[in-house]
């Protein structure tokens, strides 16, 4: 049997756990009166909510990534061939990644996509954090509730415009005859127009504000959360401001400040929209490259490999930065 | 190293409320002070503007003779205690007490020692490394108090720091908190609305009531020398008898109550035909029959009895009984309850006062 119906046997096996778990229920429990989940519930809502929540992990949950996984591990082959002879377990989808099929030579094209796509991310949530901390630490501990609600709404509203129409009003204003450099060129500040996208300012400036939300709302809550006094306290020991913040306000927002810039870097690594629109013609994006994979060159086996690659480096670095920063994964999400 | 603090004409406010009204006060060198009154009552206004975090809207806050206008709370030598305390949860014991001094530059093996000598200065050696939720709330509010000391404040502030201790605790940090201020020699000036805390502590007391200062005297005055209605019915218990002055000379004045003419000492000069109100203490009173113009008689409602005292409770002539405290030791009999009692009081120990805001039962 092919590896890739294995996977599906994979539901009945949780289903069998589950079932296992909700009859286990009873003993666990050292109250004499408390009655077993399938007593709880009769035998048919019981064995309907096992099903429930087994389809929903699984189904569509699980299984997805599951497949996805397997594929990965696949050559590719025309429909007509798979589950043939030739379809085996290969990891050559992999190694595709660091050297090229065709001759063996090193893959540089994707290995720098990749390489480039990570570091835009980490600049990317550097630049968001720094413009996000103020603002949170504003809205969450200095400002007045009617001003708090004016900075929401202007959070908020923006984002309800389309990603299309945001990446390309973004190209109006950064184009060479785009807005900015009109006005550059009209104030005699340059000779010739910069061309913003190919320098990749465009690609920053949309993933940032691509991602803003995403960062200011854990700063905020985590900010919000600090007793006034604390800050003041400190401040009548004797600390200037940003000691204030190096001492007391950071440290005690940084599981806030490790989920927000964990979900900007996610987020921003694993984009395709803002960098299609507004990376300039020479940048490749890593997952621009995946993306073909899947729909113009029908390589589902590589592109899934590719995906991989880049989830696990993602965990990896951010498991690593966690690590660094001494915040437990339990606590961002908190 | 202690310094004064001086309010020079402070007035606060916050829109059109004016929490603080044109205080002005001269608080020593190396005294307890306690400003005392009920909550809202503009205390804790100006205790952060002594501090810095408030400035006032007009008037001057000097300390040590130099004036505090634009002068941040990190710059000024004052120290304050929060009322939640405000410890550092993310912080050691050692490193919530040496937090002044880090921000100053404060080399790491100079401040383990100042943690040193100020953890036992509050009696808790050696457990500069533990967390601060590991301490009870005793514990806590001590190590605040080394928090404020350790930057060597000349005057330090706390506001209600003992309001969240339960009463044993509270009463014995009272007599440490005393002993403290004693042993460091700065200014201390605490805010609370305990009148116990205010007369067991303070050297003087400033009493407050809506952004205005009543009184400002020792313990012992503001008890039986009240400055105005105010102040006689906040601090401590006391019975007012409202009415008109009908005679007055220069130590005793007579008014005309709903219990009759009775008596007690002008302290204010009021004239014939004054509004007036008489207060009495209620261990001021005896049972029985006395001079006629400090003698009532009323229906007694009911009576606690409390051990080394017994209170007992006539009915009045408004919704407030008059309350009588009668000491163990006097081998009275008690009225029962529907009894008509009769007690008396020596009008030295009644003082009449103008009409006047009192405080809220």
């Amino acid at each position: 049997m092919s590896s890739r119906l294995l996977v599906f046997l994979i539901p009945l096996v949780v289903i069998a756990i589950f079932w296992l778990m909700a009859r286990s229920e009873k003993k666990l429990a050292h109250d004499p009166t408390h009655k077993s989940f399938f007593e709880r519930n009769g035998m048919v809502l019981g064995i309907t909510f096992i099903m429930l929540v087994a389809f929903w992990s699984l189904f569509l949950v699980v299984l997805p990534y599951l497949y996805m996984v397997v594929e990965s591990f696949h050559p590719k082959l025309p429909p007509m061939q798979r589950g043939g002879p030739d379809d085996h377990l290969t990891l050559e989808q992999y190694k595709s990644f660091f050297f090229e099929p065709m001759d063996g030579s090193l893959n540089t094209t994707h290995m720098w996509a990749f390489v480039f796509s990570i570091f835009t991310s980490v600049v990317v949530t550097a630049f968001n954090f720094a413009i996000c901390y103020p603002l949170a630490y504003y809205m969450a501990q200095a400002g007045s509730l009617q001003k708090v609600r004016i900075i929401m709404l202007a959070l908020i509203v923006p984002y309800w415009v389309n990603e299309i129409l945001r990446a390309f009003s973004l190209r109006l204003l950064l184009a060479s005859k785009g807005l900015i450099n009109q006005a550059l060129l009209g104030t005699g500040l340059t000779e010739k127009p910069i061309d913003f996208l190919a320098i990749d300012v465009g690609l920053y400036v949309g993933l940032s504000y691509a991602y803003l939300l995403v960062m200011i709302f854990p700063l905020y809550n985590a900010i919000e959360s600090l007793d006034k006094n604390q800050i003041e306290a400190a401040r009548d020991l004797g600390a200037p401001w940003w000691k204030i913040h190096r001492d007391v306000v950071i440290p005690y927002a940084k599981p806030g400040i490790a989920s927000g810039c964990t979900m900007v870097f996610m987020l921003a690594a694993g984009s395709l929209a803002a960098p299609q629109f507004l990376g300039g013609p020479s940048t490749l994006w890593f997952t621009s490259i995946v993306y073909d994979f899947f729909f113009q060159a029908f390589n589902w086996p590589r592109g899934a490999a590719y995906a991989f690659i880049l989830l696990a480096a993602c965990i990896a670095f951010v498991m690593l930065m966690l690590r660094l920063f001494k915040v437990s994964l339990g606590e961002t999400i908190k | 190293m202690s310094a004064g603090v001086e309010l020079d004409h402070v007035t606060v406010r916050f829109g059109q409320f004016t929490a603080v009204d044109d205080a002005t006060l001269d608080i020593k060198g190396g005294e307890f002070f306690s400003f005392l009154g009920p909550s809202g009552c503009g205390k804790t206004t100006i205790l952060r503007t002594v501090s810095g975090f408030l400035d006032p809207s007009a008037g001057k806050v000097r300390i040590g003779g130099q004036d505090m206008g634009g002068i941040g709370p990190n710059k000024r030598p004052t120290a304050l205690i929060f009322q939640n305390l405000a410890l550092f949860p993310l912080m050691t014991v050692a490193d919530n007490i040496t937090y002044g001094l880090r921000v100053r530059g404060v080399s790491k093996a100079d401040r383990m020692k100042k943690a040193g000598e100020l953890l036992d200065l509050i009696a808790l050696p050696g457990q500069g490394d533990k967390l601060v939720s590991e301490l009870s709330g005793g514990q806590k509010q001590r190590v605040a108090i080394a928090r404020a000391l350790a930057v060597q404040p000349k005057v330090l502030l706390l506001d209600e720091p003992l309001s969240a201790l339960d009463l044993k605790l509270r009463q014995h940090m009272r007599t440490e908190l005393r002993a403290i201020q004693q042993q460091v020699g700065i200014t201390f000036i605490y805010i609370t609305h305990d009148q116990g805390e205010a007369l067991t502590m303070s050297d003087r007391i400033a009493v407050m009531s809506d952004g205005v200062i009543q009184q400002v005297s020792d313990g012992k005055n503001v008890y039986d020398h009240p400055d105005t209605p105010f102040v006689a019915s906040f601090v401590g218990e006391n019975n007012p008898f409202a009415g008109k002055v009908v005679s007055a000379d220069g130590e005793y004045a007579a008014i005309e109550t709903a219990h009759g003419v009775l008596r007690g000492r002008n302290d204010k000069k009021l004239k014939a035909g004054d509004r007036a109100i008489l207060f009495v203490r209620p261990e001021s009173f005896k049972l029985g029959a006395g001079a006629s113009d400090a003698t009532l008689a009323s229906e007694t409602i009911s009576s606690a009895f409390e051990g080394n005292a017994t209170h007992v409770f006539l009915k009045g002539a408004t919704k407030k009984d008059i309350t009588v405290t009668v000491a163990r030791h006097g081998g009275h009999k008690i009225p029962t309850q529907g009894e008509t009692a009769a007690i008396h009081y020596d009008p030295a120990m009644g003082v009449v006062l103008p009409d006047g805001k009192m405080a809220r039962e």
